[in-house]
């Protein structure tokens, strides 16, 4: 019925999803157009992440949600273990996605990192920041459409004089790339979302992060347990 | 005429340890990254009833293993949709009653041909079986390595990657079952669980990638096999503590290069 013609390239409808018999995610819907970039706000434990993984069908879900045919989806996980004992190195983690030499390092300088010295260290090794841009590069690395990208809860210093917000402007401008961030981070909200939207089990509120984002859904969204500012310098 | 007898018995033993010694040495590396490093021994355990009804009723003892471990798994699942008990219990509780079940069916004099393993049981066959098995093994291990990894890492990832967990870990787990079954007649099911773990372990200490990591507990694996076996040959003490004690002292050689 609403092929692509409709010009979205993901449509969600009434989005439920329950886990253990609780109610994780309540009606959402929402539609997003390509080359938006869609921000997801909202306390923790607000279903932020449970979100993406419906989104990536990692979960069962109720209502519809449906993605343009054939669209190519990179996913970079909230938090994920890398454990001392398995020495995985860099470039074999690349190799798990049997990238060529060339593509690898790309994408490794799409993200920032430009020392190849890298590929040979053990992904247990590196530091935080290093491993998220690894993440990125890694998800990167076959071209996807869309990037959903769950950025990790305590704020990681991502080396350098980049932040999450440099880096981010770096990809879109880079390969023109539909981006799906949760963050928590709400000055990268306001100068990267085209719309966000503030999650707590529903939707309260959806829309340009100016608008959306009034200092009275801030607080209907956080219950007044932390205050933000639209900080307007550059 | 003996000689020539002795001669082939040692080829054998020698051929056929090699090669499980190497891919199990190789499996080694990516149970103990998965934290499945005692999975062996357990698993070694399990296949005791069908080794002593192959010792007591004369069949093979690989056949006898395997099939005592298919109905182990499948009372493990049984149990497992039946309660909330978590896997690695139910596995406690299926082990120790297939040693049970081990000892009031086998004759005390072999006992220790079931528990540590005898090579001069290897028969042409079993070398047959044993290499044919290793090399399916080898590669199939070889193909699903990097989901199995990935996997590990995280299951949303691999699964992001359209990688279907579910099918890979059970492939792993019969690969587990028929590595430990080939070799319990070598090792015996007490021995059985160190020549996955110790090779993979020594090789950990001195490995920087997975390559390493991987194909060193391989070669820890089979330089193990050799040593123990020709130990063995020399020495006439059983080839099962002998591959073991010489994998162990590599370890320890790896342990202190580390340092």
């Amino acid at each position: 019925m609403n092929k692509d013609s409709s010009g979205f390239i993901l449509q969600i409808k009434d989005l439920n999803v329950s886990l253990g018999g609780q109610k994780i995610i309540e009606g959402v819907s929402l539609n997003l157009k390509d080359k938006e970039n869609l921000m997801i706000v909202g306390p923790n434990g607000a279903g932020k992440t449970i979100m993406l993984k419906a989104l990536l069908g990692l979960i069962p879900y109720e209502g519809e949600i449906k993605w343009k045919e054939n669209i190519k989806i990179g996913y970079v996980p909230q938090r994920l273990s890398m454990p001392k004992e398995i020495p995985l190195s860099v470039e074999e983690f690349f190799k798990f996605k049997s990238a060529s030499m060339e593509k690898i390092r790309e994408s490794l300088e799409s993200v920032g990192l430009n020392d190849f010295c890298i590929l040979k260290m053990e992904l247990g090794m590196i530091s935080a920041g290093q491993f998220q841009r690894v993440m990125i590069a890694w998800s990167l690395i076959d071209k996807p459409d869309v990037l959903l990208f769950d950025e990790p809860t305590a704020g990681i210093d991502i080396g350098g004089e980049e932040t999450i917000y440099n880096l981010l402007k770096k990809i879109e401008k880079s390969i023109n790339i539909t981006i799906i961030l949760v963050t928590h981070d709400l000055n990268i909200v306001y100068r990267l979302a085209d719309n966000v939207l503030c999650l707590n089990k529903k939707a309260l509120c959806y829309g340009n992060p100016k608008e959306a984002l009034s200092p009275e859904n801030i607080d209907k969204l956080y219950k007044g347990e932390i205050k933000f500012y639209d900080h307007t310098h550059d | 005429m003996t000689t020539l007898m002795i001669d082939s018995q040692f080829f054998y033993s020698l051929i056929t340890s090699v090669f499980i010694g190497g891919v199990a040495g190789y499996l080694g590396s990516l149970m103990v990254t998965k934290r499945m490093a005692l999975v062996g021994d357990a698993v070694g355990h399990i296949a005791l009833p069908g080794v002593a009804l192959a010792v007591v009723y004369n069949f093979n003892i690989i056949l006898g293993a395997f099939i005592s471990l298919m109905i182990g798994i499948f009372v493990i699942w049984l149990f497992k949709t039946g309660t909330n008990l978590h896997t690695e219990a139910l596995t406690g509780i299926v082990f120790a009653a297939s040693i049970a079940i081990a000892f009031l069916l086998l004759p005390s004099g072999d006992l220790e041909t079931v528990l540590i393993g005898d090579i001069t049981k290897i028969n042409a066959a079993d070398v047959v079986i044993s290499v044919f098995f290793s090399i399916i093994i080898f590669l199939i291990l070889k193909k699903i390595f990097p989901k199995m990894i990935l996997a590990t890492l995280s299951d949303d990832l691999a699964l992001s990657q359209k990688i279907n967990v579910k099918k890979y870990d059970l492939i792993y787990l019969v690969i587990i079952g028929v590595i430990v079954a080939l070799g319990i007649k070598i090792l015996g099911s007490l021995l059985i669980g160190a020549l996955v773990v110790i090779p993979a372990s020594a090789s950990r200490n001195v490995s920087r990638n997975m390559f390493e990591y991987s194909y060193g507990g391989m070669l820890i694996g089979i330089i193990s096999c050799i040593l123990g076996v020709a130990l063995f040959s020399i020495i006439g003490f059983p080839a099962g503590p002998l591959i073991v004690l010489v994998s162990a002292i590599i370890f320890l050689i790896t342990f202190l290069l580390k340092k």
